[in-house]
């Protein structure tokens, strides 16, 4: 599904990523760790597109198109979502008001008719279950005034009524307490699907208890230093991040 | 791929969608401005004596006016010799008695415009009086009106067949030495619309007058005079567009509100003359006076407006609260694009007991644009228990443009209770990028950050108008992020 091949960029002329090369099939989860500045966040970033972070080299095959040639919006109408580190206010704007546009955009993208007024609504009320919101969250702003628990489960929320073919989640566990992140991992597992890839970033290893991955990697100075199954994540729990860091040449095999 | 700003780039530069000029031949009188001139354009309307003397009264006193400097804007000089004060599409001699006999180039115009001024495109429930240059050109709807005592009508034609109306309320909200474009526009108005709403009535319907300035170097100086009978309601729309000419054109028009004991007048405005090119060349001066009163207890007016067009915005639709337990409110969505200059506002007068105010202003600048808030809340020495409301909110798109904030509050009796609040604020890229990583486009993007800002006016506006004041914002406005 995504074919990453040395993949490097820089923002603001700082070279970030230096050559990253990942593969993921559909229906995987793979994990991203990693120290801060190891540019985790900007891998997810790169990938869906935003502003100010300039590619300078390798390439990226998604679904056999050329993800960095799309722009933002047509990347998340080809299915790839980024459930945001810091997901961003909207004054005046409904939650259901942009799922609905949301929703009927990447639709359209896809040859499929806008979901009439009933049909939409019943699809929300049962993904509202997933991430146990209540109704009365469609009718807020979005972000506007939300803890950030409510703010990340709003993420999963959207991701389920969107139903993205590559989910990034960037640091979905930050700033949550342990009832929050069972609640937005229990979203998650329940997305989990053989036609759907998940690349969740984090720092800590606590997410990957209740997020099994497939594969960890270990990201540190924009490289992938170090690849394994989820025992990786609990042997880095153990041992933190200067085990993998340190041996880093060995590793990148 | 192509970064967000590119695309706001290229959106701000959307052309003006009502630039195209109808070909239809005109009657005008030759420009300048004299007794003479007056004499005349009341003579062409062939009315009554009280109106050419208040129109000569009022041009008296125009000659001892100099026009007003206060405002945050900035312009060459209007030269007053070189307008046309009267232009007519030049057709039968009488104005036109139905649809049938309105010159299709016309209606073609309307229809353009998307204005639905066909009786069977008005099942929906607008009635229209159009205003095409200074002849109200038809007026739909009427006979159902009139069935309910309720008069719409052009005001040539309430001059005519309403006279002891128009003498008992002209100028009663806006004397004619109001300000120096009231009492400009006092003298050689041309046309507008008139309506009278009886005792009780309730209006059934939106009642609507488009405005389009056709010819060149004309001015439209049109006047409307609202009249709500003791306990009636109306809701009223207006709607206005000019074709793309590179030179400055001046419209100047007044309207006037009057509210009696129990009524409510609900006043809607989506302005979108013809803003000038991206240099500041064309474009209408909108220098414009509105006001209404609330001349009997528990009255209320309610202005919103929607101002996208013009090269300068200069109106403050205002509210004198004189009845007790009146309320006056003012929703207001300014947007100054590319070299658009806007000092909008309002004025709330309470001198009733009781009064109440709602004043929500959200001011949009972009390009180069300038956009002032200018608002006075003044409560009297007899207002007692006064309450005003004021939310002032301004969105900057770029770093080339300017949003500025005037208020005035004068107090004189120490029961009021007066509150402003004002934000300032900026589409952010971690905005446009959200919604984008959501699969909308940039235009829609901007399209729906912008229509959440004037949220809390656009519920204001009549349903369908609300659905065209948020495209046109659209189309206006799209981009502009730095």
């Amino acid at each position: 599904m995504l074919s990453i091949k040395n993949l490097q960029a820089s923002v603001e002329g700082k070279p970030i990523l230096k050559g990253i090369d990942l593969e993921v099939k559909a229906g995987e989860v793979h994990a991203i760790m990693g120290p801060n500045g190891s540019g985790k966040s900007t891998l997810a970033n790169v990938l869906a597109g935003r502003d100010g972070y300039e590619v300078t080299g390798g390439s990226v095959t998604y679904q056999g198109k050329d993800l960095l040639a799309l722009k933002p919006e047509e990347r998340a109408r080809e299915g790839v979502f980024l459930a945001f580190q810091y997901p961003v206010e909207v004054p005046g704007v409904s939650n259901i008001y942009l799922l609905k546009a949301a929703l009927n955009a990447i639709r359209k993208h896809r040859g499929l008719s806008e979901l009439d007024a009933m049909d939409f609504l019943t699809l929300v009320r049962e993904r509202l279950k997933l991430v146990e919101m209540k109704e009365e969250f469609l009718y807020r702003a979005v972000n506007e005034g939300f803890s950030g628990g409510e703010k990340k489960r709003n993420e999963i929320l959207q991701m389920a009524i969107l139903e993205p073919a590559l989910a990034l989640l960037d640091e979905t566990d930050s700033g949550l307490d342990i009832d929050a992140l069972k609640i937005v991992a229990n979203g998650v597992n329940a997305l989990r699907s053989p036609e759907r890839a998940m690349i969740v970033v984090t720092h800590y290893q606590r997410l990957l208890n209740y997020i099994v991955p497939d594969r960890v990697h270990v990201l540190a100075h924009g490289k992938i230093v170090k690849s394994g199954d989820k025992s990786l994540a609990l042997e880095l729990e153990k041992q933190g991040y200067a085990w993998v860091t340190e041996d880093a040449p060995r590793a990148s095999a | 791929m192509a970064s967000s700003k590119q695309n706001i780039e290229a959106l701000i530069k959307r052309d003006y969608q009502a630039g195209f000029v109808t070909d239809v031949e005109q009657e005008s009188l030759p420009p300048g401005l004299n007794e003479d001139v007056v004499r005349a354009l009341s003579a062409k309307k062939n009315e009554p004596a009280f109106m050419l003397a208040w129109r000569l009264q009022a041009y008296r006193h125009w000659l001892t006016m100099t026009e007003p400097k206060w405002a945050h804007v900035r312009y060459a000089p209007v030269d007053y010799q070189a307008i046309s004060y009267y232009s007519a599409p030049k057709s039968k001699k009488d104005a036109p008695k139905s649809l049938d006999e309105v010159d299709p180039k016309l209606l073609e115009t309307y229809e353009k415009l998307g204005i639905p001024l066909k009786e069977r495109e008005l099942l929906a429930g607008v009635a229209v009086d159009a205003v095409f240059d200074s002849v109200s050109v038809a007026t739909t709807f009427k006979d159902k009106l009139a069935a309910m005592g309720i008069i719409f009508c052009s005001f040539s034609e309430a001059v005519h067949n309403h006279p002891e109306l128009v003498q008992k309320y002209l100028g009663t909200v806006v004397p004619y030495t109001d300000n120096f474009f009231a009492t400009l526009n006092s003298a050689v108005f041309s046309d507008g619309s008139f309506v009278y709403v009886p005792k009780g009535v309730r209006c059934p319907m939106e009642l609507s007058t488009y405005f389009r300035i056709n010819a060149s170097k004309t001015g439209q100086f049109e006047r409307t005079l609202i009249i709500a009978d003791e306990g009636a309601t109306v809701s009223y729309l207006e709607g206005c567009t000019a074709p793309m000419r590179d030179e400055n054109q001046l419209h100047a028009a007044v309207v006037e509100l009057v509210a009696l004991k129990g009524a409510t007048i609900k006043y809607s405005t989506v302005q979108n003359w013809y803003p000038g090119d991206v240099e500041g060349r064309g474009g209408i001066y909108n220098f414009v006076t509105k006001r209404g009163a609330c001349r009997g207890d528990s009255a209320k007016i309610s202005w919103t407006q929607v101002e996208t067009g013009s090269a300068i915005t200069w109106k403050y639709p205002s509210v004198l609260l004189e009845g007790d337990n009146s309320v006056g409110e003012f929703y207001s969505v300014a947007l100054a694009n590319n070299r658009q200059q806007a000092d909008t506002g309002t004025k709330m007068i309470h001198i009733g007991k009781n009064t109440r105010s709602t004043i929500v202003s959200k001011g949009i600048s972009a390009g180069r644009g300038q956009n002032a808030y200018r608002g006075l809340v003044k409560v009297l020495k007899g207002a007692e228990n006064a309450r005003n409301y004021t939310q002032c909110d301004s969105l900057l798109m770029g770093d080339k443009c300017g949003a500025h904030t005037f208020p005035y509050i004068e107090v004189k009796n120490p029961t009021a209770k007066v509150e402003h609040e004002a934000t300032t604020s900026r589409i952010g890229d971690d905005q446009l990028f959200y919604l984008q990583q959501r699969g909308l486009s940039a235009e829609d993007a901007v399209s729906m950050i912008v229509n959440g800002f004037c949220k809390e006016v656009f519920k204001e506006l009549p349903m369908e108008f609300a659905v065209e004041a948020q495209k046109l914002l659209g189309v206006s406005l799209e981009g502009a992020v730095g």
